[in-house]
């Protein structure tokens, strides 16, 4: 499907999947459909929270109070525009204000007629990094601003690097501040150019790249065709009312308990949200760890006894007979069971000052169950060139490969799949912050290889072993590591 | 045991505010699972009502594993009390209403300490003493993000020292719908189930599911005096009028509720449900402006909830 969008969006580049909305979609979506999470992400001053607060202007999701305190906590820092500073509206903490830098997410919500969203704007600054993962982990889509003058910086790098590695696969490259480039068209398109290599290294194939003026409002709401009649691609909101939600799963039923309900005489029920595929009653589910099965007799809540129950519902499940459950076990269809085992392998973005240590027992939390870890960093990114290099630490805001060896079982299916039951942050016994998030690769087997899915689900690659060891460096070896399966000419003659 | 089904015959939410009531039931669940001594902040607003049946739905067909607080400064609405306790006396809640006993033995009001010396006694205070007398270590609130710059900067699961005090530039990273529920002793969790609900997903809300609400959202006929911009509600004889205030009769209804010599009415014809989603659709001002004890500084909110304001 190509839709307008595409075949107008000079530097988009396509894909068959996660197409956008065409127009007649976008607009029956409306409120039939939940919110599109995005964020702005990108290095510190590009213009993430303007760019942010002009969109919300600009779809008059400003009220007249709003506007009027905008206005006077303006004076001074007019620019030489005369324009408010529509950062303002975001960066709402005192100490954000006063040294004029974002630092925490801020979580905005606004709608235009054909769409909702859920907007969060995340601070640029690397030492606030782990704020901006906050806002990553959640979004369907990112906007990555680079400022037209400074092109991509190390830090636009980490922050398309974690965007990519927590899911997200569309991305909107706002080359903004382009009225300070002159308006030139030459700079957008080499830019776009280079971060096209980059979201190709990462796995990301939708990128659609606006040259934008955020404190302007050109590209974002309104077109910019005066100053720049050179683009006829998409605005930002045109692209965003067109993109697609991520939905992430390809798994099997799955309902991490949260609670056991046993409010009185003979009622016992399991309480939880849905994290994977739908349930009804008959169905026949197995219980993990333990490995009892048993069928479903009700599904309860509030309203109805319910005759099914889909991704994302929470509900009260009941069983047909008295099994052993608690809180911290998982629920699973009994044919399409998730990984159990005690060495899994993820990857792992570092949020805390003291980086990962290696040997030391961290907290796990995954779904409602939490255990400890031992987690032992493997290799890391280089943002620099792209590579990942071996490692053993993983410092503050370091992206890693890392093996996780549980005390005992731990129940997971890979991010890839299953982006609730593939998830899961690391909470420092000592301080009890959370220092890290990750994303399972999945089980690791006695070789050290893990397996994300079945070796006939996935693509064979057989190279020398000299080019192989290089290859499994890459991040697209990374990215795409649970549907390749790489081999060396003797294993592979073997077969 | 028989379990009952509340809706029968009603339609089915449409998906915006089912993964909203989705989201708000797993939180509910996971901090009654995680914490030892949970409660729930009730203001008998709008926002309490919908959190109030929320928590409902998430312990069905169970009751709430936890009390509810509610901080009476004695300058509530009368209709809002009376509200409450038909509520309570509804589901069978256990309610525990607080009211700071140095404020009463020093006669602090609204007019003698000025609106943020006031709130400061008598809600932040009265708060933490009420808290920690129940030695709670996570309580519910139905404080959203799009309320106020700093609370949209606020995390589901929001930090509090043994002090109650919020540090806006140390929170903990919050990812997934994965909370961290971890805390040293004394510390504790402020819960925000709603946080990201609009005003107009309540309003929607409370219509979908038909939840009772004060009166005073609906316009009506009532006395009012206008003091520094603001309508206030004239029917209580403690309020005393000023020189060349004049109480009038007119249409209004309120936006939020609170002490009502801090709140400022809204003129409206917007009789019910319908009609206030529609005038809210339209509304060119946001619903703080109506809150005296937001306008008294710039930051005042951050201010307050760094002190431990919920
Ligand atoms: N001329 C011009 N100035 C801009 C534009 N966008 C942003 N600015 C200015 O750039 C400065 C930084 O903008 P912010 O929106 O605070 O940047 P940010 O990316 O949110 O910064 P952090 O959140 O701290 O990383 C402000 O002074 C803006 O007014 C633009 O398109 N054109
Ligand atoms: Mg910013």
């Amino acid at each position: 499907m190509s839709s307008q969008t595409l075949s107008h969006a000079a530097e988009t580049i396509d894909s068959g999947d996660d197409a956008p909305l065409t127009d007649a979609q976008a607009a029956a979506a409306g409120r039939q459909a939940r919110p599109l999470r995005f964020i702005t992400c990108g290095s510190v001053d590009d213009g993430k929270s303007t760019l942010i607060g002009r969109l919300l202007w600009d779809t008059k999701a400003v009220k007249e109070d709003q506007a009027a305190t905008l206005r006077r906590d303006s004076t001074g820092k007019q620019n030489e525009l005369g324009l408010p500073d529509f950062a303002l509206l975001l960066d709402g903490l005192q100490a954000e204000r006063e040294q004029g830098i974002t630092i925490d997410v801020a979580y905005r919500y606004f709608a235009t007629d054909r769409r909702s969203f859920i907007v969060a704007d995340t601070p640029g600054h690397v030492q606030y990094t782990r704020n901006m993962a906050t806002g990553a982990s959640t979004a369907d889509l990112a906007v990555l601003l680079v400022d037209a003058r400074a092109g991509i910086l190390e830090q636009t790098r980490r922050h398309a690097t974690i965007a990519a590695l927590m899911g997200i696969r569309q991305f909107v490259l706002a080359v903004n501040k382009i009225d300070l480039a002159q308006y030139d068209e030459a700079r957008f398109r080499a830019i776009s150019r280079d971060f096209k290599e980059i979201a190709l290294s990462l796995g990301v194939r939708q990128v659609t790249a606006i040259p934008v003026s955020a404190l302007k409002g050109e590209n974002i709401v309104l077109r910019g065709d005066e100053a720049m009649p050179w683009y006829d691609g998409p605005t930002l909101v045109e692209v965003l009312e067109k993109a697609t939600q991520r939905t992430g799963q390809t798994t099997g039923f799955r309902l991490p308990v949260q609670r056991v309900s046993r409010p009185g005489e003979g009622f016992r029920g399991y309480q939880g949200t849905v994290a994977g595929g739908s349930i009804k009653p008959g169905d026949s589910v197995v219980v993990l760890p333990s490995g009892v099965e048993a069928n479903v007799k009700a599904i309860v809540t509030y309203d109805l006894v319910r005759n099914a129950a889909v991704n994302g519902d929470a509900i009260t499940l009941v069983l047909d007979r008295p099994v052993d459950v608690a809180r911290g076990d998982m629920i699973a269809a009994i044919d399409q069971r998730p990984q159990t085992g005690r060495a899994f392998n993820a990857r792992l973005v570092a949020l805390s000052p003291d980086g990962v240590v290696p040997g030391k027992r961290y907290w796990l939390k995954a779904g409602a169950r939490r255990q400890r870890v031992m987690v032992r960093p493997t290799s890391a990114l280089d943002l620099s060139t792209g590579k990942w290099d071996d490692a053993t630490f993983l410092p503050v805001n370091g992206i890693g490969v890392v093996e996780l060896d549980f005390e005992d079982t731990a129940i997971f299916d890979s991010y890839e799949t299953n982006r609730e039951t593939g998830a899961f942050i690391l909470i420092d016994p000592e301080t009890l912050n959370t220092v890290a998030g990750g994303m399972i690769e999945g089980k690791r087997t006695k070789s050290g290889r893990f397996d994300a899915l079945p070796d006939s689900d996935r693509a064979s690659i057989t190279l020398p072993a000299r080019l192989l060891e290089a290859f499994l460096k890459t991040e697209f070896a990374r990215a795409h590591a649970g549907e390749i399966r790489v081999t060396a000419p003797e294993e592979a003659g073997g077969e | 045991m028989n379990v009952i089904e509340h809706g029968r015959g009603k339609p089915p939410l449409d998906p915006h505010l089912k993964a909203l009531e989705n989201e708000a039931i797993h939180i509910f669940r996971e901090v009654a699972a995680e914490f030892e001594r949970p409660v729930m902040l009730y203001s008998i607003g709008k926002d309490s009502s919908v959190l109030l049946h929320l928590a409902l739905k998430a312990f069905h067909p169970g009751k709430l594993p936890f009390p509810l607080v509610h901080i009476d400064t004695g300058w509530k609405f009368p209709e809002m009390i009376a509200f409450r306790d038909q509520v309570v006396a509804k589901h069978g809640l256990d309610l525990i209403s607080h009211t700071n006993p140095d404020g009463l033995r020093d006669n602090v009001t609204p007019f003698s300490h000025g609106s943020a010396r006031y709130t400061d006694i008598m809600k932040t205070q009265a708060l933490k003493q009420a808290l920690d007398m129940g030695r709670y270590d996570a309580a519910f609130g139905g404080a959203r993000r799009d309320e106020e710059a700093s609370r949209a900067k606020e995390r589901i699961y929001s930090f509090r020292t043994p002090d109650h005090a919020w540090d806006p530039r140390n929170q903990r990273p919050e990812l997934w719908s994965l909370y961290n529920g971890m805390i040293h002793p004394g510390e504790s969790v402020r819960a925000f189930p709603l946080s990201n609900w609009t005003e107009v997903d309540i309003w929607r809300y409370i219509q979908a599911e038909q939840i009772e609400l004060v009166p005073l959202y609906f316009a009506k006929r009532r006395k009012i005096v206008e003091r520094d911009g603001m309508l206030i509600w004239a029917e209580d004889k403690r309020l005393e009028l000023l020189p060349g205030e004049q109480v009038r009769e007119e249409m209004v209804r309120f936006r939020t509720l609170g002490c009502f010599p801090l709140t400022g009415a809204v003129r409206s014809e917007a009789t019910d449900l319908d009609e206030v989603i529609a005038e809210l659709e339209i509304a060119t001002v946001s619903e703080r402006q109506g809150r005296a004890i937001d306008r008294d500084q710039s930051g005042s909110m951050e201010k307050k909830k760094r002190e431990g304001y919920f």
